[in-house]
């Protein structure tokens, strides 16, 4: 390889520092990383659909039990937990924004908001979980239910912490991730060129915040 | 890189919608509606999961590959809860002594 020939590939390359070596342009780097989140993206919506699909089966079997079961549940803190989880994914999506804007300060903010209605909702989740423990809705030798269908109703306990447990473990992660987002963020790693980690970040959120859409009439309403 | 950004108002609109989606789940839940409570409640998530997508998560702007991958996201959850769904329907269809130790070429 020629002098001549390096030089044009480092000048060829110097103005996008952020763009990987495998890829051709900003533009297909950015479009590899999206169908590459939607596709992870897939195989979660097939993790939860398994377990909508387990909820679905056993509601059509009892749904008289499940109906008295999700009288149990605490319907206003649900309600709180859905207006958070909505909150945050503006928030996550104005940092998206900021990012795209070159808006570095507003960014930080963003992220920093997204991850404290993130907590918030991980702390009203707590909340619901001991109070179901002290009133022995846990499944398992401890359970115990007054009214008809104790056996019915303790699947659909079963369910339910199957289905938040494995929502709130993706929060956590969600939250670890945000915690990557807002180092890199305060680095200054963004800018209105590259933004395609805090897009990618932001997919994740809004996928465990329709999750949950999910979830909250199914578990606590109907 | 050049991206399409979406505008604070349109996020906000968005936010409100899902806000009064949210308020209007909760006041159909308090009316007796039989079967259609189900129906309804499902309608307004789905609704809502919808605006999230289009919006939040600005498929409405992404590559063509992403979109499609979307689309079969939604077919492949269709199949997953269609055939689950189709085979508990139909297994009251068979009567329950006639399993395979009961069948009767095996006797």
């Amino acid at each position: 390889m020629s002098d001549a020939h390096v030089a044009t590939v480092d000048q060829a390359h110097a103005h996008e520092a952020h763009v990987a070596h495998q890829f051709v342009n900003a533009r297909q780097q950015y479009e590899s990383g999206n169908l590459g989140m939607w596709l992870f993206l897939q195989t979660e919506i097939m993790f939860f659909g398994g377990m909508f699909a387990a909820y679905g089966v056993y509601r059509a079997w009892y749904p008289e039990a499940f109906k008295i079961a999700s009288t149990a549940t605490n319907v206003p803190l649900g309600a709180f937990n859905t207006v958070v989880l909505i909150v945050s994914s503006l928030t996550m999506a104005l940092a998206v924004q900021s990012a795209q804007l070159g808006k570095q300060k507003r960014l930080v903010w963003m992220i920093i908001l997204t991850m404290l209605f993130g907590a918030a909702f991980l702390g009203v989740k707590a909340i619901e979980y001991t109070e179901k423990w002290h009133h022995h809705h846990v499944p398992g030798p401890n359970f115990i239910w007054e009214k008809e269908g104790g056996r019915e109703v303790q699947i659909l306990y079963c369910l339910y912490f199957a289905m938040t447990g494995m929502h709130a473990l993706h929060m956590v992660i969600g939250l670890g991730i945000m915690t990557w987002l807002l180092i890199a963020a305060l680095k200054g790693r963004f800018s209105p060129s590259y933004y395609n980690p805090v897009e990618i970040c932001g997919l994740y959120w809004h996928f465990v915040d329709i999750v949950w859409i999910f979830l909250f009439p199914l578990l606590y309403l109907i | 890189m050049e991206g399409h950004i979406t505008p604070t108002k349109t996020y906000l609109a968005v936010f409100f919608a899902l806000m009064v989606c949210t308020v209007l789940t909760y006041y159909v839940w308090t009316i007796d509606l039989g079967f259609f409570n189900v129906v309804v409640a499902l309608g307004i998530a789905v609704f809502k999961a919808s605006l999230v997508v289009t919006y939040f998560m600005h498929v409405k702007w992404s590559p063509i590959l992403s979109k499609i991958t979307v689309a079969i996201s939604v077919i492949f959850l269709g199949i997953l809860l269609l055939l689950t769904s189709m085979d508990y329907a139909s297994r009251q269809w068979v009567p329950r002594n006639v399993g395979w130790e009961n069948y009767p070429v095996l006797k």
